[in-house]
């Protein structure tokens, strides 16, 4: 049994699997379910100053693609709706009732000195494990000239995370908006700022569907919508690559990350640590099937970590980071070619139909005995990996490597680059 | 030895109206969308090949997935005008269903025989116009049967501007599906309601209770109208080739098919407690299963070959064995037993193929008691249409026609199951009936 322990800006938790800042966290009754299933920790849905916010009716909208439902989804919801003082009792009776979890707090208030510090002497009773600055939120509180219309700002960043760290000793993660053209940006803020950590992506701005009656984006309250924060498996990617950014960047990649974003399973969660994060948040999987995901997601990672012997996340954090280079750095010498598996070939010609429609007319069908035959033409097949993703048969195309393997040359010197350099 | 036992209402009006509600439900829409998303949308798809009416599969799949179901249902009945009755009642088995590639690992194929119902029901309850008849040409022609070759044939004549009367020898038109497919997969007078869409375009006289023959003569059609298409079926029935006349109680399944579809009141046919059915093919298997489904305590069907043999797919077989229909192969009939003139039982004999892949008798022989004997061993052309006109040349047994549809008599063009296109099955028949209106439009608009 493998070691599951993360430590992520100072605040410690069982396993890396917490569950993130979103309707699962908004009360004791919630969460008390997510540490009973086995969650290493919780961000609590985000606190803010009384009187409470008031939500709309009609609050998620979402993706189904192909009969997968909530593929993507997207909600219209602000922070908390409940008085503060009722989450500060039940933050403190869940550290109290579960000390070894990782109960971490979310925050938003005005972007006022006074309003910051009045909060953070409020939350340092719960006996909390940290705080998490809300920088993302893409609706609602943004009008107002919160959540992300902090995150878009790196100077706010960088202002708002001094004052936090400066009026509390609690580890401080900064949860960055997406909703920004390079990331990096807004990391370094929250690192010059003092944050122990980052957290990211928060949702995407997102319209995910229009009702073409009513002619308003959904999901419609009354006749009409807004955008909103878009989330889950649709936004994986994304969030893989802000989270790389930051790794990668000399001046944060030493910056604990907590990674958000489409997280669905272990092996999603692996990827984001093995890209730099110390831990993972997970919500909109939760919202589809509930808390009891979780075990799969310890028990996942812990047999493949006995598979690979590694001991502890450490062993493996960040482990792929080194790999992702620029595009001009890859070798162009690098050569693979289609192969059709033909003993599980099905003919269904949807790799024909998408080499010949939208690639390099690289395979030929045939007709014999009766039947269809598809083959790869080596000389025309690019190794796109286009067919292998249009097969709808798992293995029966694969890309095989027909290159030496001993050559190497990347952009920066090849001949068709009128900026190269010399190789000499 | 027992006494014939032959009686009317086995079973409570209940249990009769639920033995013969739909067999095959169709699909709702939350499962239409589950199962159109499972078809992969091939390249140059096998489906699409193994339709005889081309129906492009894939496509009209995609657009139930999109909720394009008026461009779905438009798709299937351009290319097959009964694109409704045939979601009933072809064996997709061994059409598009068989050839699915989905069969090739999961054994599954994509289920689209439900899926075309789903679109053309959808159209069926949505009163929308799909097909608008042609500018008029003048032309007239006549179309003899109006099952579904002659319907099929009227349409696309009507689509392309020209005018038909069909005459039909029965009291309604759609032929076999009115009168020889069994009810249960044809509920809620469907036939009727498909005539009535395909009547719907305008330019199409029907003249019902014309008989060939009788009542109209080819030569005299070929004088008056500028084509004729000949779409008369198989009026006759195979006979057993026994020496003995049949004793009362032996019947032709499709007659009784045809009596059981017509019936106001299930529980007033008379049901034979023990019924050996004598074939091998659908009409076999509907007899057997509807007679089950009327209360009939035994029913044996018997077939001279083996399984692999009937011309009933694999599918149907099994369906009939889970309605409690017995089938034994191998058996071939040799007499009929009667007690005061009514039948009382079969003799058969054991059958083989021998080693040049011939059938031939064992010698051994079974015999089953029997109150009733249905005769299902195929239709045959009738020999009384021609009279008093020129023939056309036949071949083994029926209508001889070129690849245009066209027969040895100028200007008379014939397709559906009196001519040997393909199986004789409806989609066939829509075909032909399709293919042959194309070409006698060619034909007729040179002159």
């Amino acid at each position: 049994m493998a070691d599951l322990s993360c430590n992520v800006a100072g605040i410690k938790a069982p396993n890396p699997f917490w569950v993130a800042s979103a309707p699962p966290t908004d009360k004791l009754y919630n969460v008390e379910r997510a540490f009973r299933a086995g969650w290493g920790g919780v961000v609590w849905k985000t606190l803010g100053i009384d009187p409470p916010i008031v939500n709309v009716s009609s609050r998620y909208g979402a993706v189904h693609y192909n009969g997968q439902r909530m593929m993507g989804f997207n909600n219209l919801e602000l922070i908390t709706d409940r008085p503060l003082e009722d989450n500060l009792r039940e933050i403190k009776q869940i550290k109290q009732d579960w000390p070894d979890r990782a109960v971490v707090v979310s925050l938003m208030v005005p972007c006022t000195e006074k309003d910051w510090k009045y909060i953070l002497k409020k939350i340092e009773d719960t006996g909390c494990d940290g705080v998490e600055l809300n920088f993302g939120c893409p609706h609602g509180m943004s009008e107002r000239g919160m959540g992300s219309a902090v995150g878009q700002v790196p100077e706010y960043i960088e202002m708002v995370t001094r004052w936090v760290k400066e009026c509390s000793d609690l580890p401080c993660l900064v949860k960055l908006t997406p909703n920004i053209t390079d990331i990096c940006h807004a990391a370094r803020a929250a690192n010059a700022g003092g944050a122990d950590g980052v957290s990211l992506i928060n949702t995407v701005n997102s319209i995910v569907s229009v009702d073409l009656d009513l002619m308003a984006p959904e999901p419609t309250i009354d006749g009409k919508g807004s955008h909103g924060g878009y989330c889950g498996p649709a936004v994986k990617p994304m969030a893989l690559f802000m989270v790389t950014e930051i790794a990668k960047d000399p001046e944060t990649n030493n910056l604990p990350i907590s990674a958000i974003g489409g997280i669905s399973n272990w092996r999603d969660a692996t990827e984001f640590i093995v890209m730099g994060a110390g831990g993972v948040q997970v919500c909109t999987a939760v919202m589809h099937y509930g808390f009891k995901i979780v075990d799969d997601m310890i028990d996942g990672l812990n047999n493949w970590m006995d598979e690979k012997g590694y001991q502890t996340l450490e062993d493996f954090k960040g482990a792929a980071v080194k790999n992702v280079k620029e595009w001009q750095y890859l070798n162009l010498k690098y050569d693979i070619k289609a192969r059709i598996d033909q003993s599980t070939c099905i003919n269904c010609g949807l790799c024909y139909i998408s080499c010949e429609d939208a690639s390099h007319q690289a395979i030929r069908e045939t007709k014999a005995n009766g039947g269809r035959h598809f083959e790869v033409i080596d000389d025309e097949c690019v190794g796109c990996n286009l067919c292998m993703f249009a097969c709808p048969v798992p293995g029966c195309i694969s890309m095989e490597r027909v290159d030496s393997g001993t050559e190497y040359q990347n952009w920066t010197t090849h001949p068709n680059n009128p900026m190269r350099v010399d190789q000499n | 030895m027992t006494t014939t036992d032959i009686r009317a209402g086995r079973l409570s009006q209940e249990q009769l109206a639920e033995n013969f509600s739909d067999h095959h439900p169709p699909l709702n829409s939350a499962n239409a969308i589950v199962e159109s998303d499972r078809c992969y949308f091939c390249y140059d798809a096998p489906c699409i090949e193994a339709c005889p009416t081309a129906i492009d599969i894939p496509n009209f799949i995609r657009k139930i997935s999109t909720g394009n179901l008026k461009g779905s249902a438009k798709d299937i009945l351009t290319q097959n005008i009964m694109g409704g009755m045939c979601a009933r009642v072809c064996p997709t088995e061994i059409l598009c269903e068989g050839v699915c590639v989905r069969n090739t690992h999961e054994e599954k194929p994509v289920r689209i025989g439900d899926l075309q119902r789903y679109a053309t029901d959808w159209f069926f309850e949505s009163g929308e116009t799909l097909f608008k008849r042609g500018e008029p040409t003048g032309k007239r022609i006549a179309i003899v049967g109006g099952g579904p070759a002659g319907l099929s044939c009227a349409h696309r004549l009507a689509v392309l501007g020209h005018e038909s009367v069909i005459f039909e020898a029965r009291e309604k038109l759609s032929g076999l599906n009115e009168y020889g497919i069994a009810a249960y997969k044809t509920v809620n007078n469907f036939a009727q309601r498909e005539v009535e869409f395909i009547l719907q375009i305008g330019g199409i006289e029907a003249r019902t209770n014309h008989v060939l023959g009788r009542d109209v003569k080819i030569d005299d059609l070929r004088n008056e109208f500028d084509a004729v298409f000949l779409s008369i079926g198989l009026g006759d029935v195979n006979d057993l080739g026994l020496k003995s006349d049949d004793p009362e109680g032996v019947y032709n399944a499709v007659d009784i098919i045809a009596e059981l579809r017509q019936a106001k009141n299930l529980d007033e046919l008379p049901v034979g407690r023990r019924i050996v059915v004598i074939g091998g093919g659908n009409t076999a298997i509907d007899i057997s299963v509807q007679s089950k489904k009327l209360g009939a305590e035994d029913v044996s069907l018997v077939y001279r070959r083996g399984a692999q043999h009937m011309s009933a797919t694999w599918k149907e077989q099994e369906f009939a064995k889970s309605n409690g229909v017995n089938i034994k192969y191998w058996l071939s009939p040799k007499s009929l037993h009667s007690e005061n003139g009514h039948v009382s039982g079969v003799e058969f004999e054991c059958t083989k193929l021998n080693s040049n892949g011939k059938l031939s008798g064992t010698g051994e022989s079974r015999f089953m008691e029997a109150d009733v004997v249905f005769k299902a061993i195929g239709q045959s052309m009738q020999d009384t249409i021609f009279s008093g006109s020129d023939i056309p040349e036949m071949t083994k047994g029926k209508i001889a026609v070129n690849s245009e549809f066209e027969t040895s008599l100028a200007g008379v063009w014939s397709g559906g199951d009196c001519v040997g296109s393909g199986d004789d099955l409806t989609v066939q028949a829509v075909e032909d009936g399709k293919q042959a209106a194309n070409s006698i439009h060619q034909k007729i608009m040179q002159q």
